[in-house]
């Protein structure tokens, strides 16, 4: 039932914005019907252009991710095993964390003469900061008791790290990569219309906005709509399998 | 108390010094001193007359609108998100209707849509209210369908047994029980908005700080570029602190109530 509704919704809100265009209540001329841009989406799919620019723009944000997790996990586990670092290092991170990346555009694109390396950059930046602060919230609920046990029996710090804090924070961790991956999207697509240069989705969408297609446009924006969908799908399952022992654990 | 958490603060002195030490050793030219960018900053917008709270006319060309736009745009959205949400996690028919909508718009990065509103509204202020709207108006909108789905039923009931109208059980029932997932909702877009404002002004705009700073990069200013930078950040953490404020004051009797229970 719920997906029938669903599917309802969906439907109803095509044919909503396809009959205020074939009324006259929106001007065709302006905003393509709703079954242009639907025809435009499906024709991107095969459209070799719009493919090499989903790559351009994915690749920096694969790679981006990768370091990031590969930085703010270390540190994030280094950072809540050592609780004095963490209180000096916390304003910091405060200080640093509201910057708000795009704002970094600029200077990147002096940094890098590569686009894709300024878009990498960036999206490291910015995917930090939710890992690290997820981790260590994480690490802040770790079942102490785990932890000396672990040093009863004579374990050392970097071992009661590695096999209590980091399972146990994992899942918190895995939040913070999922809210970092539904920005580096963003990140990567502003890169591409600032600063222009080497392809990608918001490249190609400038094309097609000076040849005026915003139908074009339009149906780019629901692939990149589509594929942060699929995203953050693929993420919560992996999620749930992943963590399967947490909620056996819990329940 | 206070003096004892300014004191964990040290390492904010001693980041700011090595970084000045360390820009004036390398002679970066993409990384000038701090003290430079400081200066930059002073002069370009805060050295104005005192009668006008010290801002200089370019302060009015460049903050007054972008500051303004955030604002609109962060209250329409609140505004049309917060209803909304309330309607839709009230309304289980209307939640599976629109779910696969929503999940989807929310989706569909914002600046993506950039290129479809330049052609909607050309170059100017509705194209960036429009940006700051669709990017800002999803955790609001999540949030408050997720506070007002989960009421307690207990409160609910409770609502029934006084015999409260549907106008009540609303305002007085749904909405303070919603109240601290919808902030939580407020407090996520109120950073985004600030996103959202950056992105638009440097894609499209003739005006702001982000159009500043595009231009600083084009004149090679590079201490103008890190003034905005810093601005930027300034502005993050005033709004952020600003809203906590305001949710404390509003939400204090939430807290209160959570902490006597326990």
């Amino acid at each position: 039932m719920r997906v029938l509704l669903g599917v309802a919704g969906v439907l109803g809100f095509l044919a909503l914005a396809e009959t205020a265009g074939r009324v006259g209540l929106i001007d065709p001329a302006a905003v393509p019907l709703a079954s242009t841009v639907l025809a435009s989406a499906l024709a991107l799919a095969t459209d070799a252009d719009f493919l090499a620019g989903v790559g351009a723009t994915l690749l920096p944000c694969v790679t981006g991710l990768a370091i990031a997790v590969g930085v703010a996990v270390p540190l994030g586990l280094l950072l809540g095993s050592v609780p004095p670092v963490e209180r000096s290092v916390r304003p910091l991170v405060e200080f640093l964390r509201p910057i708000p990346s795009v704002s970094l555009i600029p200077l990147a694109m002096f940094l890098f003469t590569d686009s894709q390396d300024a878009k990498t950059a960036l999206i490291v930046y910015t995917c930090s900061w939710p890992i690290l602060i997820n981790t260590l919230y994480g690490l802040a609920d770790v079942d102490p008791l785990a932890k000396q046990t672990l040093r009863a029996f004579g374990f050392g710090p970097l071992s009661v790290a590695l096999r209590v804090s980091l399972p146990s924070a994992a899942p918190f961790i895995a939040t913070g990569i999922r809210i970092a991956v539904s920005v580096t999207l963003i990140v990567a697509v502003s890169v591409e219309l600032v600063a222009g240069g080497e392809g990608g989705i918001g490249q190609f969408q400038s094309v097609a906005a000076t040849g005026n297609r915003v139908d074009r446009v339009l149906a780019a924006s629901i692939w990149a709509g589509l594929i942060g969908l699929g995203a953050n799908l693929l993420l919560l399952a992996l999620e749930r399998r992943v963590f399967r022992w947490r909620q056996e654990v819990a329940a | 108390m206070i003096l004892r958490r300014l004191a964990w603060c040290w390492l904010l002195p001693v980041a700011a010094v090595l970084w000045e030490v360390a820009t004036r050793q390398a002679q970066a030219v993409y990384f000038p001193p701090p003290s430079a960018v400081v200066a930059r900053l002073h002069e370009m917008w805060f050295s104005g007359p005192p009668w006008r709270g010290f801002l200089t006319d370019e302060a009015f060309a460049d903050l007054l609108p972008s500051l303004g736009r955030l604002a609109a745009g962060w209250a329409v959205a609140a505004a049309v998100g917060v209803v909304a949400g309330l309607a839709i996690g009230r309304l289980p028919w209307l939640s599976a209707l629109v779910e696969p909508l929503l999940h989807f718009g929310r989706s569909v990065p914002p600046p993506t849509l950039l290129g479809v509103f330049l052609v909607f509204f050309k170059i100017g202020t509705p194209l960036q209210l429009a940006a700051i709207v669709y990017g800002v108006i999803w955790p609001v909108l999540i949030n408050s369908t997720d506070g007002a789905r989960h009421v307690d039923r207990q409160y609910i009931e409770t609502g029934q047994v006084y015999r409260l109208g549907r106008r009540d059980r609303l305002l007085r029932v749904i909405l303070p029980a919603a109240a601290p997932k919808i902030f939580a909702g407020l407090r996520l877009s109120v950073s985004l908005a600030l996103i959202m404002m950056v992105i638009s002004e440097l894609v499209a705009s003739t005006e702001g700080i982000g159009h500043r700073m595009l231009e600083a990069q084009s004149e090679f200013d590079i201490p103008a570029m890190w003034a905005g930078i810093v601005l930027l950040g300034l502005l993050g953490i005033l709004l952020n602190a600003a809203f906590i404020g305001v949710e404390r004051a509003l939400l204090g009797w939430h807290r209160a109530s959570r902490t006597s229970s326990r």
